[in-house]
Parts: C-alpha cells; structure tokens; sequence
C-alpha cells in the first residue's frame, strides 16, 4: 500500500523505515523519545547522503563538468522543495544555513547590526532557547538597544495582554519561538506577527520545533523571517534554512564574505550576488542539503494530518499516563501544544529520571533544554522531556510508563 | 597512610560490584550508597563549593586534619551521590600526596567509566578534579 492512502499509518511499516530503531540499548530495546533533541532519519535521507557521495560528489554552482552540474541540480531541487514546504513565495528567499542557531545569527548580525540604534527595542519570550536569546543580547549590548521579554502564563502560555503592553514605536524587532522546546506550547504566531506588524516591527520565528508537526506557510503567517534545523524534522544535522521576505533580504549587508557570495571581486571593491547567493559564502553543506529533501519528502507521503493526529493520540495517552502518578508533575500544560511531555518527579532529580530510563533502553532529554530563563520561571533546575515522532507507539508510551515505575521505587 | 591502603578500599569496591549481575543492582548499590551519605548541611552549599561539569548540583567540603585530607559532598541526585561517596570512600581521610597519587582504576574496573554516558562521566571527572585540586592547594600549605 503506498503510504499517501493511509490514513492514519501503518506504524510497523513506519518503524522499519528508520534502521535506528532496530537498536538494542543496554539490552533492551531503543525507545526513542528524545525526537524535540534530534529526529531520527528514515533509510531515504541515510541513502541520499551515501549516494550523493557514490555517484555525484563535487563542488556546486561554478563548475562546468556533469558532475558538478548534477550536484548543482539536485542541491537547487532541495531549495525548490523547502520553498514548498513552508510556501515560499520564491526559492531564492530560502537560504540555506547550518540551523536554527545560524539563522538567528545571521538576521541579528546582519539586519540587526544595520537596522537597530541605541534605545531601540527587540521583543523576545520566556520560553525562547538559548540561540533566541543570546545572538539578540550580542546584538544589543552592541547598539544600545534593549531587549523586552514576554512573561508566560502557569501553563506555560504566552501573555499576550503583556506582549501588547511592551509592543511601542521602539519596537523594531520581535523573536520569539513557534512550538517551545521545553513545554511544547504552540505559540499564536500569526496574532503576534500581526501585532508587531502594527507598530512598524518585523517578526523573525524559530520555527524548529514546528517543523515536524505541521504544515507552515509563511505567507499565511506573515512572518519576515523563518528559520528551520533540517534535523528536527528527519533530515540530517548540520542543514537549515532562513527564510526572509524580498524587501529584507535585499536590503540586509552579506553576514559572511568568501566565495560564492560575491559577482566581482577586486582590491579595491567587491559587488555581491544576487539572493540567496549573498548569503551563502563559501562551499556549502551539500551532502546533507540534497538528504534534507529525501526528510521533507519522507512527512509529505505519509501525510501531515496523519503524522499530527498519530502525535496527538501519543500525547494524549501519555498525558494520562503522566498524570495517574502522584508524584509527577507535567511542566507545560498549554491548550496548544505539540507532542512534548516535560515533568518532573517529587523528590527526585531529573539527571537520576534520565540515567534510570536509560538503563531500560528508554532515551529521553533531561535538564535545562537551554532554556535557563523558562526553567527559572518555573523555578527547577530542569525536566526530564520525552518527545514523540511519527515512529512512536502506544506500546512505547507505556514502556514510559513501566519506567517511572522504576524510577519512583529506585530513587525515591 | 599509603598508596597500598587507597588499593584496598578500591579491591574492595571492585569485589563488591563484581557480585552483581546486573546493571540495576550496581544502580542500586550506588543509589544506597547515595543515600546512607550524610546530607550537608545547607550553609555549605554555596556557589564555591558546587563543581561545574555536572548537570545535577554537587557540592565537596574538604578539611585538612593531622595531615589528612577530609572530604564530605552532597549531591541532589541520588546517583550523582551515591557515585561521589565511592570517590569519598577511597580518597577522604588521605594524605594530599596519596590523593594526588591516586589513578582510580577501580572507577574502569566497575566498569562506571563505560557505563555512565559521557555528560555523566565529565561530571565524575570533575569530582575527582575537583578532590586532587584541594589537595594540591594543602599539600602547598604544608611546605
């Protein structure tokens, strides 16, 4: 049966996609539920890097020989199918990055060191990760610009009554997070994108928890800028993307000079290429940048809704699982959220959660998630977060479940 | 006190361990240990004391006394405490040369080196970094 008539999937068939989960740990067997750290990657994206090597492998864009022009093609379709994927009104808006991380950077040292001046304001959340956080306060510290902060509800909500108080003229930019890494919390992006639109700012989204969940449309969005870890949503490590409106974009000086990114060259001046050329110095990650599609591609044929709804019935079986022990806590209760479940247990460590979980082939994430300033908010040291994919099962949940029940006799 | 002395306090621990089977009764066996250690009392607990490289918070007081070095720890992971009382075992109530001196074979021999993901295993090092510094820092107040 091809996998676009499913509806909800076949999740044995599923499994066997992704040679990792085949993995025995410390004799058990591997229940993957570190999927917010890292996705696992299906056969497809493991074949593409192998062949890319085997049969294509050569320097792109500049070169005249068949290879170097099957190697430009293939690089060039991945862009094309990440215009796709987020509806991008053009591919050359895509710019291919090392993650997230890189993308921040990239519009903070570019747009921000060109646009911000001394007194300006930049708006990010409480619940935003480390790489939303510190290029911002760089950039700041830099110019003289402040940074504001959106406070959060118990449940782990953005204040949106809050976000309309701090949003004035002096705002230029706001960063927050689409899906939060530590909560799971789906921010009201569009709403908040809207607001700032209101006064004057522009809206960069890390979008890369969302990515694995659901379907994004920038245009619908709005966003000026949108930035994904190819990583988290089954494509390899090391491989993201900036997406940024035209106007932004042409306007913003190169983040990087090398090669690649220039037209002419002397001593005395350097012209620049042509987006998203001006932002790629250098030659770029090319053998994960052609796996990236095989990921994308691999969530396009089972399906969004189907991967949605499969995730939502692991959280809602989870959840209960969670909350029938008295002594677990869930961090992060939002109306709205995606498959994460972080939690802490009475009167034991999450570092001791983790490394007992793990003696029963169970991976799970603990501590800050690099997000010091939510957990401080909460008022812990950490959570230990178990996050579910698409190759995730009941039966696994359950194994959770069997786990904490380790935990609490072990270490209580 | 001499080296030989630090060796059998490891023997032992090696033996100890070699008697279970199982990774969850060597767990076990670590997380007793973690718990039968006293607790600090909180004024200890302060930021000097905590050792980075561990994602739990673990506190070491070290005293020098007739020449021999005292360490007490706490730890809020059990693990992490009952890990901590294995080094306290071997190493407190030493002199700050034997201390220096120690190879601590006995952490690979439990096989805890293996066994312990790397973070963890950074924050064990740290712990054993951590012991030797202070007794470096007596050793040069006694010359």
């Amino acid at each position: 049966m091809a996998l676009d008539t499913l509806l909800l999937y076949d999740i044995d068939k599923i499994r066997k996609d992704f040679p990792i989960l085949n993995e025995r740990i410390n004799g058990k067997p591997l229940v993957y539920f570190d999927n917010a750290a890292t996705t696992q990657k299906p056969a497809s994206v493991i074949l593409a890097l192998k062949s890319y090597y085997e049969t294509m492998n050569a320097n792109i864009h500049r070169g005249i020989h068949s290879l170097a022009e099957k190697a430009t093609a293939e690089y060039e379709l991945t862009r094309e199918k990440v215009r796709e994927f987020i509806n991008s009104p053009a591919s050359d808006l895509i710019i291919f990055t090392r993650g997230v991380t890189e993308s921040v950077n990239l519009v903070a040292q570019s747009y921000g060191r060109a646009f911000l001046k001394a007194g300006d304001e930049v708006i990010i959340s409480t619940m935003e990760h480390h790489s939303n956080i510190v290029p911002w306060q760089m950039i700041c510290n830099e110019k003289g610009a402040i940074l504001k902060v959106i406070p959060i509800n118990d449940a782990g909500e953005l204040l949106m009554d809050e976000y309309d108080t701090l949003l004035s003229s002096r705002t230029k930019i706001v960063s927050v997070v689409h899906v939060s890494n530590a909560l799971g919390t789906i921010n009201p992006v569009k709403e908040i994108i809207a607001k700032a639109h209101e006064v004057g700012a522009v809206v960069m989204i890390d979008g890369a928890q969302a990515a694995s969940h659901s379907y994004i449309d920038v245009q619908d969005l709005d966003a000026d800028f949108y930035a994904l870890s190819g990583h988290k949503f089954y494509g390899p490590t090391g491989i993201g993307v900036l997406y940024g409106k035209r106007e932004l974009l042409d306007k913003m000086p190169p983040y990087m000079g090398g090669g690649e990114m220039i037209k002419e060259v002397s001593f005395a001046k350097t012209t620049y290429n042509d987006l998203p050329y001006k932002f790629e110095a250098g030659t770029p990650n090319i053998a994960d940048t052609i796996a990236l599609r095989k990921g994308i591609e691999y969530m396009e044929a089972i399906g969004f809704e189907a991967i949605a709804e499969h995730e939502h019935v692991l959280l809602a079986h989870a959840t209960n699982m969670l909350t029938s022990f008295p002594d677990v806590k869930i961090i992060g209760t939002a109306n709205q959220k995606v498959s994460v479940c972080s939690f802490t247990i009475e009167g034991v460590h999450p570092q001791d959660i983790g490394i007992i979980l793990d003696s029963e082939g169970i991976a799970i994430r603990t501590g800050h998630h690099c997000t010091q300033p939510l957990m401080d908010r909460f008022g812990i040291p950490g959570t230990a977060r178990a996050s579910f994919a698409l190759y995730n099962t009941k039966e696994e949940v359950d194994q959770l479940g069997k786990g904490i029940e380790k935990v609490l006799r072990m270490a209580k | 006190m001499t080296e030989n002395k630090i060796e059998s306090v490891e023997n032992e621990l090696v033996e100890n361990f070699a008697l279970f089977d199982t990774w969850d009764e060597k767990y076990e066996y670590i997380i007793d240990l973690g718990k039968k250690l006293d607790q600090l009392p909180q004024e200890y607990k302060t930021a000097e004391r905590k050792i980075k490289g561990c994602q739990s918070s673990v506190w070491l007081v070290s005293e020098l006394k007739e020449g021999l070095v005292h360490f007490t720890a706490d730890s809020d992971s059990v693990i992490v405490k009952g890990l901590v009382s294995l080094l306290i075992k071997v190493l407190s109530e030493k002199t700050p040369d034997v201390i220096l001196n120690a190879n601590l074979d006995f952490m690979s021999k439990i096989g805890l080196m293996q066994h312990l993901a790397q973070t963890r295993s950074n924050g064990l090092l740290a712990m054993v970094k951590q012991m030797k510094l202070d007794a470096m820092a007596y050793k040069s107040q006694q010359v």
